[in-house]
Order: C-alpha cells, then sequence, then structure tokens
C-alpha cells in the first residue's frame, strides 16, 4: 500500500488567493484541540491499553521468536518470554541473510529519497504557496491529480526503461522514480501558506534578494520543522517500499523488504532466524519513532484534512 | 554592480538584485534580471517534480498502454511485436483474471471497511483528554513503522497451522487447528488483518486531526438540545470530519486496487505469486507480476495494469455518481 503515503489537506480550496493566508499562524504544527474536552474514564483507558497491545504485540513476538531457536518457535503452546539467543540470530539474519547489505542498501535508498524528496517539495511548494505564475493553479491541480495514479502500474515500461539503461538490480533504478512527491509538494505547500509570512518575502525582495536566496534565507529556516517531519515520513515510506524495489531488484543488491521475502521464500525455513531478519529491518524505524515520535506524530495530524 | 554580472550568467534563476540600486544601462539590466527572476523563477522551483513525474510516472503510464497491444518477452524486451487486442481479449477470458478481480474486491472490502471503522472509534478515544496521550498516539503508530515484508512474516508465522499462536488460542476454545492458508475466505480474512493492522491508527490520527478542529461550540449546541454522548458523535463528531472520510476512503481504495506484498509473503515463495494453490488470494498486483516476471510476457502484465487503472477510474465514477445520486442533508 505505497500509495497511502502521506496525508494532505484534500478540502482546501485551490484559489487564486489561497496561498495568501487571511492572519498569520504560529510556526507550530500541531494546534491544540478545539473539539471535544471529556476527560476520559476507565474504559476508555482499557480500550486504548488493548489498542496498545494489540499495535505492540507483533513486534514483541517477532523479538521473542528471534531470541529462542527454530524448535521452540515450533512448538504450541508457542513462547511468550524472550529465549537465551536474541544476538546469534541477529548476527546470523545479518550474515547469512544478507540483512547486512539489505540495511545499508535501504539507508542509502531511504536517505536519499527522503533528501530529495524534501528539498523538490520545499521549493515547489514555496513557489506554489508564496510566488506569483501564471497557470499556478492548473499545476497545483495537477499535482493533486497525480496522486490519483498508483505508481504500481507503470511497472512495465519502468522495468524496460531501467533494463535499457542498464540499472536492474541497481540502487538508482529504486531511486529515480521516487525522487519527488505530489504529497510532498502538497504538504510543503500547505504549510508555508500558513507559516510564511508574505511580508518577510517581500521585505526580502524589497531588499534585492533573487528568488533562489529568498528560498535559502527566508523560506528554509521558517519550513524546517515541516521539513524534518516530511523527511521521517518519507524515509518511512521508501525503507518500507514493496512492489517495485521487489520486481527491479534481486537477492544479490537487496533493499530490506526484498532480503525479507527471500528470508522466508528459503526450501529450509528457519522460524527464528526469519523473525531476526524482520526485527533487524525494523529497529531503524521502530528507533526513529521511540525519538521523534511526537514530531511524527504531530505532523501526520498537521497535514491531515481539517473537516 | 559587479554581481548583477555574474548572476547573468547563472541564468535566470539567479537573477540580479532590485533595480532600486545602481543607474544607467546597469539598472536597466538589473530590472531585466528582476523580471526575469520574478517570472522565471517559479517555474524553474516547480519544474523538478514535475519532470520526474513525467518521466517516470506518466510516461510509464501511457506506454504501458502501448505495451498492452504488443506481445513483448521478458528475456528479448526489445522485441515488440504488434498484436492489437489480443492480449485484452486473452485476459477477458482468462479466468484467472476474474478470480484475481474477485479477490482484490473482496479483499479489499474486508481489510477496509473494518480498518476505517476501528480507525473512526479508535479517533473518539484518543480524543479524549487524558493522561499518557502522546503515548498512545505512537504505539497506534508503530504498526505503520513495520514495513510490510516485517508485518506479513509475523503474521504469516501468527497463522501457522501447525504451531501458529491464533491457533492455539482457537484450540483452547475448542475450535480446530484452521488451515488459514488453504482456504480461500480464511487466507483473505488473514491477509486482511495485516492491512488492518498496519493501517488502522495511521487512519485514527487523520481522524483525530480531523475531530480537533471541529468548533466546541456545535458539542455545546448539541449538548444543551440534549443529545446524548453518541448522538453527538453520530451527529457532529462524524459529519464535521466528512471530507477526512472521504479521502481515507480513496487512498485505502487505491491500496487495497494495488495490494502485493501482504499476499505474497503469506504464501510463502513459490505459492505466494500465483496467490495459493488455487489462487484462492491471488489479487490482481500478483497476477501482474506472475504474467510479466513468472511467465515472462511483459505484454500481458501491461494488460493487467491497465485493467487496474480501469478498476480504479469505474470505482470512482461510481463513487461520484452514488455522491451525486444521494442529497446530501446536513
Amino acid at each position: 500500500m505505497t500509495v497511502n503515503s502521506l496525508p494532505v489537506r484534500a478540502d482546501l480550496p485551490v484559489r487564486a488567493d489561497a496561498g495568501i493566508p487571511r492572519r498569520r499562524r504560529g510556526r507550530r504544527l500541531l494546534r491544540p484541540g478545539a473539539g471535544r474536552q471529556h476527560h476520559a474514564g476507565p474504559l476508555a483507558y482499557v480500550l486504548l491499553a488493548v489498542m496498545a497491545i494489540v499495535s505492540v504485540f507483533p513486534l514483541y513476538w517477532t523479538m521473542v521468536a528471534a531470541s529462542t531457536d527454530n524448535t521452540r518457535v515450533s512448538q504450541t503452546p508457542p513462547p511468550f518470554l524472550p529465549g537465551p539467543n536474541l544476538f546469534r540470530n541477529l548476527a546470523r539474519a545479518w550474515d547469512e541473510a544478507a540483512m547486512g547489505k539489505a540495511m545499508l542498501n535501504s539507508l542509502i535508498v531511504a536517505g536519499v529519497i527522503a533528501l530529495s524528496t524534501v528539498l523538490f517539495a520545499t521549493l515547489a511548494g514555496f513557489a506554489f504557496a508564496k510566488l506569483r505564475f501564471r497557470g499556478r493553479n492548473a499545476l497545483l491541480m495537477l499535482v493533486i491529480g497525480t496522486m490519483m495514479v498508483p505508481p504500481q502500474l507503470g511497472v512495465v515500461p519502468l522495468f524496460i526503461m531501467m533494463s535499457d539503461l542498464g540499472l536492474t538490480q541497481e540502487l538508482p533504478a529504486v531511486i529515480f522514480p521516487t525522487l519527488v512527491s505530489a504529497v510532498g509538494v502538497f504538504f510543503m505547500r500547505q504549510y508555508l501558506s500558513e507559516a510564511l509570512p508574505d511580508e518577510l518575502v517581500e521585505a526580502a525582495r524589497v531588499d534585492g534578494a533573487h528568488s533562489l536566496r529568498i528560498f535559502w534565507s527566508v523560506v528554509l529556516p521558517v519550513a524546517r520543522p515541516a521539513m524534518a517531519v516530511l523527511f521521517m515520513i518519507t524515509f518511512v515510506h521508501a525503507w518500507n517500499d514493496f512492489f517495485w524495489p521487489f520486481v527491479v531488484l534481486d537477492m544479490t543488491n537487496p533493499t530490506v523488504p526484498v532480503a525479507l521475502t527471500q528470508l522466508s521464500a528459503g526450501y529450509v525455513r528457519d522460524q527464528s532466524l526469519i523473525m531476526a531478519g524482520a526485527l533487524l529491518g525494523t529497529l531503524p524505524l521502530l528507533a526513529m519513532f521511540v525519538v521523534f515520535g511526537r514530531q511524527i506524530v504531530s505532523g501526520i495530524m498537521a497535514g491531515a484534512v481539517k473537516g | 554592480m559587479v554581481t548583477s554580472t555574474t548572476n547573468a550568467l547563472a541564468g535566470e534563476e539567479r537573477a540580479g538584485p532590485s533595480p532600486a540600486t545602481g543607474g544607467g544601462p546597469v539598472r536597466r539590466r538589473g530590472a531585466l534580471l528582476h523580471r526575469l527572476d520574478l517570472k522565471g523563477a517559479p517555474y524553474a522551483f516547480v519544474a523538478p517534480f514535475f519532470v520526474v513525474f513525467a518521466a517516470f510516472s506518466f510516461y510509464p503510464l501511457v506506454y504501458t498502454a502501448w505495451i498492452s497491444l504488443n506481445r513483448v518477452e521478458l528475456a528479448t524486451l526489445d522485441v515488440m511485436e504488434w498484436v492489437a487486442w489480443d492480449n485484452y481479449v486473452a485476459l477477458v477470458n482468462d479466468s484467472r483474471f476474474w478470480n484475481a478481480l474477485q479477490n482484490t474486491f473482496t479483499i479489499g472490502v474486508i481489510s477496509t471497511v473494518p480498518q476505517l471503522l476501528m480507525a473512526l472509534g479508535l479517533a473518539h478515544l484518543l480524543n479524549y483528554r487524558m493522561r499518557a496521550s502522546l503515548f498512545f498516539r505512537v504505539a497506534s503508530l508503530v504498526p505503520y513503522a513495520t514495513s510490510v515484508g516485517a508485518a506479513a512474516l509475523v503474521f504469516t508465522m501468527l497463522y501457522e497451522r501447525d504451531f501458529g499462536m491464533i491457533n492455539w488460542m482457537l484450540g483452547a476454545v475448542g475450535v480446530g487447528p484452521l488451515d488459514w492458508e488453504a482456504g480461500r475466505w480464511s487466507a483473505q480474512t488473514a491477509i486482511s488483518t495485516i492491512v488492518i493492522w498496519r493501517w488502522t491508527g495511521y487512519n485514527a490520527l487523520l481522524y483525530l486531526a480531523a475531530m480537533q478542529a471541529i468548533p466546541a461550540e456545535r458539542y455545546e449546541a448539541a449538548s444543551l438540545d440534549g443529545a446524548s454522548r453518541w448522538k453527538q458523535f453520530t451527529q457532529v463528531t462524524v459529519p464535521g470530519i466528512r471530507s477526512t472520510i472521504v479521502f481515507t476512503i480513496v487512498l485505502s481504495t487505491i491500496g487495497a486496487t494495488q495490494l502485493f506484498g501482504e499476499p505474497l509473503i503469506f504464501g510463502q515463495g513459490p505459492n505466494g505469486v500465483t496467490g495459493g494453490a488455487d489462487n484462492q488470494y491471488q489479487t490482481l498486483g500478483l497476477l501482474l507480476y506472475e504474467e510479466g516476471w513468472k511467465n515472462y510476457q511483459m505484454g500481458r502484465a501491461a494488460t493487467v495494469a491497465w485493467a487496474m487503472f480501469l478498476l480504479l477510474v469505474v470505482v470512482f465514477a461510481a463513487q461520484r455518481l452514488l455522491r451525486r445520486l444521494r442529497p446530501r442533508t446536513s
């Protein structure tokens, strides 16, 4: 489900004056709720605790299975507590299952894609939010329209194209098609429309700054919080992207999700090795969520539709 | 005004300083550059997006239509033999296509409907004032951070016939071990739970954001009218986040038509691409892959891709039609 990417405010009217905020808003991504302010009762806490357990349990169990061995995993009742073999299995997954190489590849792919998406989305978002040019609204509608086209539909020609370029099984084949994101452009436009005061741009113009200079010294500092959020969310999506990397890469040079499929397709199924691989492939993102959870949550919510 | 000259060399994007400074011919050039900058820079800023989109999304989509009218084999990608509508005729006469279409539809429904309903409930809970609200929000997003690969691997193991935890728990209440992968409905249900698990929390956060933007006065007015909590939920909250709900339905529908990784991994290896021994959970995405990269028929694969695209168009046309037929009351 790769299309289910960054949320956007789909309901916002796209008009000629849409880029001009009627009043200045703060830079915060998350505004305090104006909606319901009821206090949660015990039942709400119980339900939320159940939700949290359901959300986390599969990952917990991944860790449990990865820390035992194949015979223990295949017994009933299944193990609920971690065993002693976690690091041994992780090391095996790293070496035998090519997870080490896959992690490095995914880091490169997701890092480059996230950087380039953030840069180009901020550039285009700034232009759509604050600059006047002929065809602006039509082009913006085009950007929104492109969100409706799932990238998966073009895989056959894309594969032919990459094979002509000699790029099959190479990382650039995965990177090129996702260097930009329509949702990212729209996200940055929405953010800059509100967060960047027109006066700031005008003042810079009067001072003689050209557009690129304004982008560098005025837009970037204002856009930084949104850029950080966009970076992380794009990184998550690029790290987890499956279909196209699966088509164009193979086991000699896989990303994490591609390596994981091979892990499970082996003739001898070593369950704890598979789970160790799955755990390894998820750890970097989990670490990011633990450290930047607040920012990611507020970023997703800031981009959401405010009906 | 040396900078002005260097800027001119660097092209329109970096046009010169404002015409307020300087004078004479230099000033005219400055004004020209300034105008160029004003006119040109916006296009330069949006260009990267459109160039990449045109090259790697739009062109492939159009080219897919062309390829679908040809016979192209994976081993000889340069050789295209014009076959006109043959691939489409073959597709329509292929029972696997109708099977995949049906599976895509049923998995789409049983994964999307519960997912969005649960997300609505979860968002409602998250909207309460409470302790540890950040913890619950991050916890609900943990599945979203898990890749299709890892999530599908864990769930495949939980659904294992002989030692899976789900059969073990069912056994505890006296339900015999189910061979989840073998049955049509059981396999599709299992695959749907992976999708539901991954996306419910994410959708809940979208709903939560929309709920928080509903003005408090609406709730006050409703409670003055004596509306119960449930009435407030159905008559204030749900209409208040209507556009977000439509938005998530659109995104989930697109996602559902493209479903690929979950069934592939659920099938564990060779069984995955065909969606089980009897194609009982083969989706259109899997069929596309099977035609192109297992049967080496790229033309056929392109035909499936266009069928998926048409399916999306039909679904959204139907949705628009439904919306127009049903007059809005609110």
